[in-house]
């Protein structure tokens, strides 16, 4: 298992590689142009990660923040849920950058490998920025009446924020 | 808007809490030490996230997306029963999958956009069974690398940012499994 995951990043890489060269890529050009657009998305993402960042410290300095989490705490914990990451499951639906903010000042101040930090990244991972996303379809499609799709699509990710937790309790607990 | 509100109330929440709490010194260095922090964090996660865009440029170009897409044309034919005879639908749907698959987001949106146009046409106005099935499942993230949170876990100083690969795909997968269980439910359920 661990020779598996040791070998999957650069497995990934030589191996997209040589199907792409296989298939008559110019493989070293797309990887150049593929690393100018993730500078873009780095530029794009910065400025929410600047203002996400400074509130959430503010907050947490302020002391609401454990505020919120001890009064939640019960809740979330009857869940397994750790009621740290309770500001992450509020932005997640609604920004994709926020979202990225917030969880990553998870990561860095709990630290990557805690279980809190671990969650986040999972959470952030498995989950996207559902209101986004409907709003760009059915703008797209010139629908009105949109029925059960939010409540369906907020089902999943209520299950996405369940199952992150249980998840990582059970793989690194 | 909504982050205009999101923003303003964190901010105000934070002075009153700080007020309350007589933590009012703590404040404006974090805010500043915050602001600082996200550019540090962004540029230690830069080379990982131009790492990986670089991978998937490949991916994209090399018709990777294509390949995979034959594998989902069983599945996605019971999930879209009323679009099963229409190829070009369910062709754009199997690209639309493949490319959230391999984190081609932006591949992947104008192909669902370009589904639930064709959709569209047959309930103008009105999101049928099949439309909120395309939208649960392009809310639900099914990205196989997960490239910015990794990248972010980099920057934290985690040895080993994709340990938590299979995590995220167990829990992606239940995700999905839950909307789309939730989708065909609502769908049976749901008077207008």
């Amino acid at each position: 298992m661990q020779v598996v995951l040791d070998l999957l990043v650069p497995g990934i890489i030589a191996g997209v590689s040589c199907y792409g060269m296989a298939r008559g890529v110019d493989v070293y050009d797309a990887l150049l142009q593929g690393a100018a657009k993730g500078l873009e998305i780095l530029w794009r993402i910065l400025p929410a990660l600047v203002t996400l960042l400074t509130v959430v410290a503010m907050l947490r300095a302020s002391g609401g923040l454990d505020l919120t989490a001890q009064a939640l705490g019960p809740l979330l914990g009857f869940l397994g849920i750790p009621p740290e990451t309770m500001g992450l499951m509020l932005m997640r639906p609604i920004s994709g950058s926020a979202a990225l903010g917030v969880g990553s000042e998870l990561i860095t101040t709990y630290g990557p490998d805690s279980l809190i930090g671990r969650t986040a990244a999972v959470m952030l991972g498995s989950t996207e920025t559902t209101f986004y996303t409907i709003a760009v379809y059915f703008g797209a499609a010139g629908i009105k009446k949109t029925r059960y799709a939010v409540p369906a699509a907020l089902c999943a990710d209520l299950a996405g924020f369940f199952f992150g937790a249980l998840t990582v309790r059970i793989l690194f607990g | 808007m909504a982050m205009t509100v999101i923003w303003t109330g964190m901010t105000a929440l934070s002075l009153v809490c700080a007020l309350v709490l007589g933590n009012q010194a703590a404040l404006a260095p974090a805010a500043m030490e915050g602001a600082a922090q996200a550019i540090q964090l962004g540029i230690s996660m830069a080379g990982v996230l131009c790492l990986w865009m670089g991978v998937m440029e490949v991916m994209d170009r090399a018709g990777l997306a294509g390949k995979l897409a034959k594998l989902f044309r069983p599945v996605l034919r019971r999930l879209y029963p009323d679009f099963a005879g229409d190829k070009g639908v369910m062709d754009t749907i199997a690209a639309n999958v493949s490319a959230n698959l391999l984190g081609l987001g932006n591949a992947a949106t104008p192909l669902g956009l370009e589904a639930a146009r064709r959709m569209s046409r047959r309930t103008p106005g009105v999101a049928s069974d099949s439309l909120c099935m395309l939208v649960v499942c392009n809310t639900a993230s099914i990205q196989l690398i997960p490239t910015t949170v990794a990248a972010v876990r980099l920057a934290a100083g985690c040895e080993t940012p994709f340990d938590i690969l299979p995590a995220v795909w167990v829990t992606s997968l239940l995700s999905v499994a839950v909307g789309i269980t939730a989708a065909k439910l609502l769908g049976k359920l749901w008077r207008d």
